[in-house]
């Protein structure tokens, strides 16, 4: 009956613990392992002109919009005493720096941290242009273009493969008398992809000019590539206004889309627009962290990315803690092992964290070991037990006091984090370490003691685990599982290891 | 010897019915015995007052030190006793029974031989009040007791200190006991991780059969020498329906009874253990389980103490094929 009810809870604690990590891994994109790392780039737009002192400053500054392919992590303004407004209206973004009155030159920052990442949201299909209109060329190039446009359309089937053609030609290396009429009198890569859209028009096919940050490294004064895009009936290719070929290069994100200046700055002179980029690794876990929180998610708000750093830190060692608790429930109920406290070794595991293991055993034994030497002098005072463990207390305080200076005068940096073993946990220790010793005698308390400091020692090395770290963090669900681990050991009846030992006469008749 | 024995040792110890401390936890003492009613017997005072209001022969009370300032009057309160034995009330495994001996002039002689003054009795009684020796280390109170002088029937096989009797009872019956003899190792005391031999008895008529020492079968006293089988307890029917009424008296269903025999008053119930050990299984080359199921299985117990204490023997006799003279 209570075994029935408990395994019926374990099912469902299990079900609830790994369908949130399910959930957590298959739509948010938590990774399952620590080890991943994702690629931040940090692009950061400086705009700088001299304001004019009589009328107010009004700066627009095109901005990207939750450009393909990547998650924005984190996004901001640096603009001093400035008012800041952004625009979204379905197609473009746009940040908008106003003050009434200002002098001198201005430094406006626009920073955004881009995630790479392939799960990323595509950007919603975008509205079909307006019918190209037909451009005037100047009346010199008219006959070059439509020799152009003939040979292109001659040569193509559809609207995509008549946009590379003529895009190739226009391009072409070796160029012919009218292409080389067509391209001479261009200077900018502006006008270039200006007289590309013209031609495109001429030919009747809708296009426009996309601007692109191109993510380099260590780029300082960067400026946006402009890119074509051209609409095909279903949506917008985008084309190399280079060379025709039909493709967005590797690397890059569309800062704007559209003819529109990228940067209008009304009050301003001598103005100008700088892009840096760089780029680091960041935790995979904080980038999809952000960008389960970007999707709105409402599990993200509980989780425990949301606290303050120090705090997350706290719970980073505390979630650990289920993990050595349940290595106690094993060792104890299905092995048999004996220590000192129930909880005692995981404490001392927790404290093992700083000192590490091998300093960790030393410290411990030496201080233990200090500890039941003098506890054995107080047995001959004849104290009361409440100010004689109160005595063992302070002295294991002076004693961690001592090592941890001794150890600092010697250079052993790892000897003085004897300060974060838990005192009262090292007292009780000694406390009830001598008392198995006056009783059942030496061999029997080292037997204990020792065997406390192996469970100490295995729960240290799997609760050092990353893997195991990691997974308790970003999924503390995943705790349930443990819980109902717990809960099913609470009804195990088997014999304990101990046990077949213990009763081995019984085996033998 | 089966070689799938060494194999498997779980699934022969279950053949066996050895009961594993798993799960005398888990299918015994947490659904037969009711938290509320421990400290009637983990409190050796309350266990007495009841025994004794029920008129269950126990070893009297001579004093009880609760306060730390009564240590100061010691010397009053122990001067009528020639003999007595201190004892926690709050104790668990033997551990702080000191049993002693006036031999005049302020000194005391323990059993174990030790000589000692008011001082050291008055640290020792302080040591219990403080609750050294109590569980979770709870302030306890200090019982100053008649001591048993016990029957000469074990004198052969006992090593200073007491021997007694420990059963166990489920749901009022008696199902399994032993008889628990003190060696130089335990110091006198009776408890078999202390030490002490865990000798057999058989149900049916009181008579020990192979006894266990450390974990392994013993049939000579590891200190006298004596054989330790085939003795016959006396007052056998009396001990087990005392057992059986204690059982009732404390109202748990899985409790371990102590039996000592006084030369003078017969058996005397010396206390009660709501989590008994399992070396009993040992001791008697039997496991609890089968006794154990048979009585889960009933669906009532007969209420008086003579159905029960047949129904013991017959349980007994039903699971007992694995005795081996």
């Amino acid at each position: 009956m209570h075994s029935l009810h408990v395994k019926v809870l374990a099912v469902l604690l299990v079900a609830i613990g790994l369908s949130f990590c399910y959930y957590k891994v298959t739509r948010l994109g938590l990774p399952l392992l620590p080890t991943e790392d994702a690629e931040v780039w940090t692009v950061e737009a400086r705009i700088e002109f001299k304001a004019r002192t009589t009328i107010p400053v009004k700066v627009q500054l095109a901005i990207p919009k939750s450009p393909a392919g990547y998650t924005v992590v984190d996004e901001n303004f640096v603009s001093s005493n400035y008012g800041l407004t952004t625009e979204d209206d379905g197609v473009h973004r746009t940040a908008m720096w106003t003050v009434r009155r200002t002098k001198g030159y201005q430094v406006l920052y626009y920073r955004i941290h881009l995630a790479r990442d392939p799960m990323a949201v595509p950007a919603p299909p975008q509205l079909a242009p307006a019918p190209a209109t037909v451009p005037e060329l100047p009346e010199v190039l008219r006959p070059a273009a439509q020799a152009l446009l003939d040979e292109a359309k001659s040569k193509s089937a559809d609207v995509v493969s008549f946009s590379r053609e003529l895009l190739t030609r226009f391009n072409d290396a070796d160029p012919d008398a009218n292409v080389s009429l067509l391209r001479q009198d261009l200077q900018t890569p502006h006008e270039w992809v200006r007289r590309e859209i013209d031609l495109l028009a001429g030919g009747g096919v809708p296009a426009r000019t996309i601007h692109l940050l191109m993510l380099r490294d260590g780029v300082r004064h960067g400026d946006l590539t402009p890119w074509i895009e051209v609409y095909d009936g279903h949506g917008w290719q985008p084309f190399n206004p280079r060379s025709g070929e039909a493709a967005l290069p590797k690397d890059c994100v569309v800062w704007q889309v559209g003819e529109g200046p990228v940067l209008d700055v009304q009050g301003g002179r001598f103005v100008k627009v700088e892009y840096s980029v760089s780029r680091h690794t960041q935790d995979m876990a904080v980038v999809a962290e952000h960008r389960a929180r970007q999707m709105g998610s409402r599990i993200m708000e509980f989780s425990l990315f949301s606290l303050p750093v120090q705090t997350q830190n706290v719970y980073r060692v505390l979630l650990l803690a289920p993990i050595g608790a349940l290595l106690i429930v094993i060792l104890r109920n299905v092995v048999g092992v004996n220590t000192f406290g129930t909880f005692m070794p995981v404490l001392i595991a927790l404290a093992f964290r700083e000192t590490k293991l091998q300093w960790g055993l030393i410290l411990f034994t030496v201080v233990v070991a200090l500890g039941l030497a003098i506890r054995f002098y107080l047995e001959y005072l004849k104290l009361l037990l409440v100010p004689r463990l109160a005595a063992v207390l302070t002295i294991v305080i002076m004693l961690m006091a001592v090592i941890s200076l001794l150890t600092h005068k010697l250079g052993i940096d790892r000897g003085v984090s004897v300060a974060l073993f838990p005192m009262v946990i090292m007292a009780m220790t000694i406390e009830r370490m001598s008392l198995v010793w006056e009783e059942f005698g030496a061999r029997e308390a080292i037997q204990q003691g020792f065997g406390s400091l192996t469970v100490a020692a295995l729960a240290f090395l799997l609760m050092s685990d990353k893997l195991l770290g990691h997974l308790v963090f970003v999924f503390p669900e995943l705790l349930l599982v443990i819980l109902a681990a717990m809960l099913l050991l609470g009804r195990y009846t088997g014999y304990r290891l101990t046990e077949l030992w213990r009763f081995r006469a019984a085996l033998r008749g | 010897m089966n070689w799938r024995h060494w194999l498997m040792p779980g699934r022969r110890l279950r053949e066996l019915g050895i009961l594993g401390m798993n799960q005398r936890n888990a299918d015994f003492i947490l659904p037969y015995n009711a938290r509320a009613r421990y400290p009637l017997v983990d409190d050796k005072r309350r266990t007495k007052d009841l025994a004794a209001a029920a008129g269950i022969a126990v070893p009297p009370l001579y004093a009880v030190v609760e306060i730390e300032h009564q240590v100061e009057e010691l010397e009053t309160l122990l001067e009528p006793y020639p003999e007595f034995v201190i004892k926690p009330a709050h104790g668990a495994g033997g551990e702080g029974i000191w049993v002693v001996a006036n031999t005049g002039s302020g000194r005391f002689r323990l059993a174990s031989g030790e000589q000692v003054g008011f001082d050291e009795l008055g640290y020792h009684i302080s040591s219990i009040l403080s609750g050294l020796y109590s569980l979770g280390g709870l302030p306890d109170c200090a019982l100053i007791e008649y001591r048993v002088r016990f029957d000469p029937v074990f004198d052969a096989v006992s090593y200073q200190g007491g021997p007694d009797i420990r059963t166990i009872v489920f749901r009022g019956v008696p199902v399994m006991a032993m008889l628990r003899l003190p060696t130089r190792e335990s110091g006198g005391k009776a408890n078999l991780h202390q030490g002490a031999v865990g000798v057999g008895v058989d149900l049916r008529d009181g008579q020990t059969f192979s006894g266990v020492w450390r974990d392994k079968p013993l049939h000579l006293h590891p200190d006298t020498g004596n054989a330790v089988s085939r003795i016959q307890i006396p007052h056998w029917d009396e001990i087990l329906s005392l057992t059986a009424r204690c059982c009732d008296l404390v109202e748990l269903g899985f409790v371990g009874v102590d039996i000592v025999i006084d030369r003078d008053a017969g058996p005397l119930m010396l206390e009660m253990n709501a989590r008994p050990g399992l070396s009993i299984q040992l001791a008697n080359k039997a496991g609890l389980l089968p006794r154990l199921n048979r009585l889960r299985r009933l669906q009532r117990v007969p209420p008086s103490i003579s159905e029960r204490v047949s129904l013991a023997k017959r349980i007994a006799d039903a699971t007992s094929e694995l005795r081996t003279d």
